[in-house]
């Protein structure tokens, strides 16, 4: 009895610290900042807004200076965000996953598309912003334009890589039992490829609120990034935090849900990562 | 349990007729095609903007971008100060980052109590993109540059200290437990286990750190300078002057290409059992 | 040109099934060299072998000796500079004609190939599901069938691979071979990562298979006692050029069991195969000393 018990208290205690631990880092953040922000002598740190006005602008539905759950310009900004990012997401989806899959599968695509890709990949998607502007009607498309190429890269990246990791042995078994040409594109290329996939378009999900962050404070005027360059212009400092929280929300929300979804596709995978410990 | 014999011969298995065949294949077969898909590139980019097509109107072709760039920046020192500029920014951010980053995220890794009260607030950060983080640097920092270099960190510091801590928790613990049977002091085993397995990690995060922090700057630059090569990009944009903003883009993408080299030189010389062949 | 193996003139134990009327291999002096450009690497070098429908050979060699170009090349999934190759007395592969798998020459691979995918029975009825001749109820039914044959496996029909056991998914992988009836059976060192317990079991698994189909089995390994065990007739290889060096006749009564392994007949014939391989080797290594010298 004691010895079963033992290890099951220890771990029960372990549950016990982890908890007290977690809270008191998260309360010990905040307090920290709070008192940096609003005791320490320091002019760098009083500039900064203070975690209380944050939460009460924040939550109040009479907001000083316009944002806030209440009111329905948030959601306005927070719909945009969303919006360009998934656009830009499911664009770079339904074109990088095939020319990732293809350049995998295919030497000669392969041999055509990474020199070009290559050519292309070191300039930062960012840098592409100003002529995104120049080329697409209206800044809308631009931000999209530039969200969607970091996405796009990830993707493409991650399935040729996916493709690639495939082991030779499976396309020849595939081969000993008559496979043709479009069976071993569905029966093995696509399935082998998808866990990498999904970690592309998990990356790619990530990236894209990154880029669409920045893009958004260059050129848009809407949007969470626009929000938070705004709201430093006319000095409405608690703005900046909620603009910057909810970003990081909604952000983590959605690589969260392609998470979700690969786990959900792939339960050969999951099984064998559960096997593995 | 796999006897150790079949290990071992695993290893010599690999018949060199293989590894021959791979590096023809590379060799005669994957130029040329890359090759026409470039020239395709630029033929096509050229004949877009003599034809005036849609998108392409306000955009310069090929030659002309040359033609400024010899005429107006290859001999300006004020371009070559932009080079040094960013170059000195991104260096900073990621010297930071991996100065930071690695130890953070060997302790995270190593310490549950440290795990515990700091892991779920910096979980909690990460999500929110690089450049949300913008206004709130300029508002602490005093000069520009040094906002600048804080927010090029923050890209940079996220991805390295995931790496880190994953790698960290990917060491077999039957090797920390050899050494301790063996009876090294702890220093000695962070040396001599952790340190040399953390090393991959590491590498992968100065790749992925290096990409960030160009990106970061250039939009940091963009959004927030006077100086370096976001802003002559972006001054090719307000300016109207288009050509300007493919030499910037083009000298961003070189720039990175070249970080991205040195990088490498850098991993090639932390681990050379991964490239010797 | 090979030394004639005994054991088809030896009368068939009553378990043994009868030799089937397919199943014939014969390779007539097939070289193979890669990068014809650059390095030149002769993989094989007139290479020659028959093999009677029903027979199990066991081809030996160390790493790098062509055992596997050899078998590669016998699969369909690459090409030969000379020589050709017949299966029936049908051309399988000559100069110049292209690699063609096909599902009357299954292969077992070295590390598994099971789709990890697809679950135990869509990994066995894939085969028959790509000939297209059953309906997928069909297909499962057969699939079913075979794996419940094979030690009750049906319970594991919904399975997927990553589940199972290595020696179980070696199993699946000799069943989904087996379902297609291939006229031979290419096993490729498939027992190799495996401890002594569960080689052990394997090679009974496969031994009486064996012994219930007599397909025509080509095993490649580098562990002269497995093939001793297993085959009735072990070829020798040795290392680049890919030739054969030594026949052997492996005169063992089936069905066998591991006791025959303490036998003063194994032991016999081991020492036999031992003191050969070991000439061939010593000769080899002093050819080798020349050359250097």
């Amino acid at each position: 009895m004691n010895v079963t018990s033992l290890p099951a208290r220890r771990a029960s205690n372990r549950a016990v610290e982890r908890y007290l631990l977690t809270a008191t880092g998260l309360v010990g953040f905040v307090v920290l900042w709070y008192a940096s922000v609003k005791w320490l002598p320091i002019d760098a740190f009083n500039r900064l807004p203070d975690p209380l006005s944050v939460v009460v602008e924040w939550t109040s539905p009479d907001p000083d200076y316009g944002i806030s759950i209440f009111t329905a310009d948030y959601y306005t900004h927070i719909f945009y965000s969303t919006y360009r990012a998934l656009a830009a997401f499911f664009l770079a989806v339904i074109l990088g996953v095939p020319l990732g899959i293809m350049m995998g599968w295919k030497k000669s695509v392969r041999s055509y598309a990474s020199s070009l890709l290559g050519l292309l990949r070191p300039v930062p998607p960012l840098a592409w912003v100003p002529i995104a502007i120049l080329m697409f009607p209206g800044v809308e498309l631009a931000v999209i334009f530039v969200t969607f190429l970091v996405a796009f890269f990830a993707t493409t990246m991650n399935t040729l890589v996916g493709v690639k990791a495939i082991p030779e042995d499976y396309f020849r078994a595939a081969s000993c039992f008559g496979a043709s040409d479009r069976d071993v594109l569905w029966d093995i290329v696509i399935p082998g490829a998808m866990p990498s996939i999904f970690t592309g378009l998990q990356i790619a999900m990530g990236a894209a609120w990154f880029s669409l962050a920045a893009g958004e404070m260059i050129a848009a005027q809407y949007g969470l990034g626009f929000i938070i360059w705004e709201a430093y212009n006319l000095i409405q400092y608690p703005t900046i935090v909620i603009g910057m929280a909810t970003l990081g929300l909604v952000g983590y929300v959605s690589s969260s849900i392609v998470r979700w979804f690969g786990k959900r596709l792939m339960v050969w995978h999951e099984q064998k990562l559960g096997m593995a410990g | 349990m796999s006897d150790p014999m079949s290990t071992t011969v695993n290893d010599t298995a690999n018949p060199p007729v293989k590894r021959l065949r791979k590096s023809r294949w590379t060799i005669s077969s994957w130029n040329w095609r890359g090759f026409v898909s470039i020239v395709i590139f630029f033929l096509a980019w050229q004949g877009a903007v003599s034809f005036g097509l849609p998108g392409f109107t306000k955009i310069p072709g090929p030659s002309e971008v040359v033609q400024t760039f010899v005429r107006d920046y290859l001999f300006s020192p004020h371009y070559w100060h932009s080079w040094l500029v960013s170059f000195e920014r991104v260096f900073w951010g990621f010297a930071l980052a991996q100065i930071i980053g690695i130890p953070f995220g060997l302790f995270l890794g190593t310490s549950r109590v440290f795990n515990n009260l700091v892991f779920p607030v910096f979980e909690m950060m990460r999500p929110i993109p690089p450049l949300a983080w913008v206004p709130l640097s300029i508002l602490f920092w005093p000069t520009n540059e040094s906002s600048i270099i804080f927010i090029t960190f923050i890209g940079a510091f996220f991805i390295i200290t995931i790496n880190i801590y994953d790698g960290v928790r990917s060491i077999k613990q039957e090797h920390i437990w050899l050494a301790r049977s063996l009876g090294a002091s702890r220093s000695r085993i962070f040396l001599r286990i952790m340190l040399p397995a953390v090393l991959p990690a590491i590498a992968v995060g100065m790749t992925l750190g290096i990409a960030v922090t160009w990106n970061v700057v250039i939009a940091a630059e963009m959004i927030a300078s006077d100086s370096g090569l976001g802003r002559l990009t972006w001054e090719g944009y307000v300016s109207s002057t288009p050509p300007v903003v493919i030499v910037g883009m083009i000298s961003i993408g070189l720039a990175g290409f070249l970080s991205t080299i040195v990088v490498d030189m850098i991993e090639r010389r932390m681990m050379p059992w991964k490239y010797k062949r | 040109m090979t030394k004639a193996s005994t054991a088809s003139d030896r009368t068939p134990s009553p378990t043994l099934a009868d030799r089937p009327a397919t199943g014939k291999v014969s390779v007539r002096n097939v070289t193979k060299v890669y990068d014809p450009e650059g390095a030149h690497v002769v993989a094989l070098d007139g290479f020659s072998m028959e093999m009677e429908a029903g027979d199990f050979v066991a081809i030996v060699g160390p790493s790098g000796c062509g055992k596997s170009t050899l078998m590669n090349i016998l699969a369909g999934f690459d090409t030969l500079s000379t020589g050709e190759v017949y299966l029936d007395d049908q051309l399988l592969a000559g100069p110049g004609t292209k690699p063609l798998p096909g599902s009357d020459r299954v292969v077992v691979f070295q590390q598994g190939a099971l789709f990890p995918w697809m679950t135990v029975l869509q990994n066995v009825t894939y085969g028959l599901m790509k000939k297209g001749e059953l309906t997928r109820e069909e297909a499962d039914a057969k699939g079913l069938e075979f794996l419940e044959r094979s030690g009750n496996l049906a319970k594991i029909a919904s399975s997927y691979p990553t589940q199972l056991s290595s020696g179980m998914q070696r199993r699946v992988e000799i069943i989904r071979a087996l379902i297609n009836d291939p006229k031979i059976l290419l096993l490729d060192e498939p027992f190799r990562a495996m401890d002594t317990v569960n080689k052990n079991r394997m090679h009974q698994h496969l031994l009486r298979i064996y012994q219930a189909t007599r397909k025509t089995i080509m095993f490649i390994t580098h562990d002269l006692e497995e093939a001793l065990f297993l085959a009735d007739r072990v070829i020798v290889m040795t290392t680049r050029p890919g030739t054969m060096k030594l026949d052997i006749a492996v005169d063992l009564p089936r069905p066998r069991h591991h006791a025959l392994m303490a036998s003063d007949a194994y032991l016999a014939m081991k020492q036999q195969a031992v003191l050969a391989v070991r000439e061939e080797a010593k000769r080899a290594f002093d050819r080798g000393e020349r050359e250097m010298a």
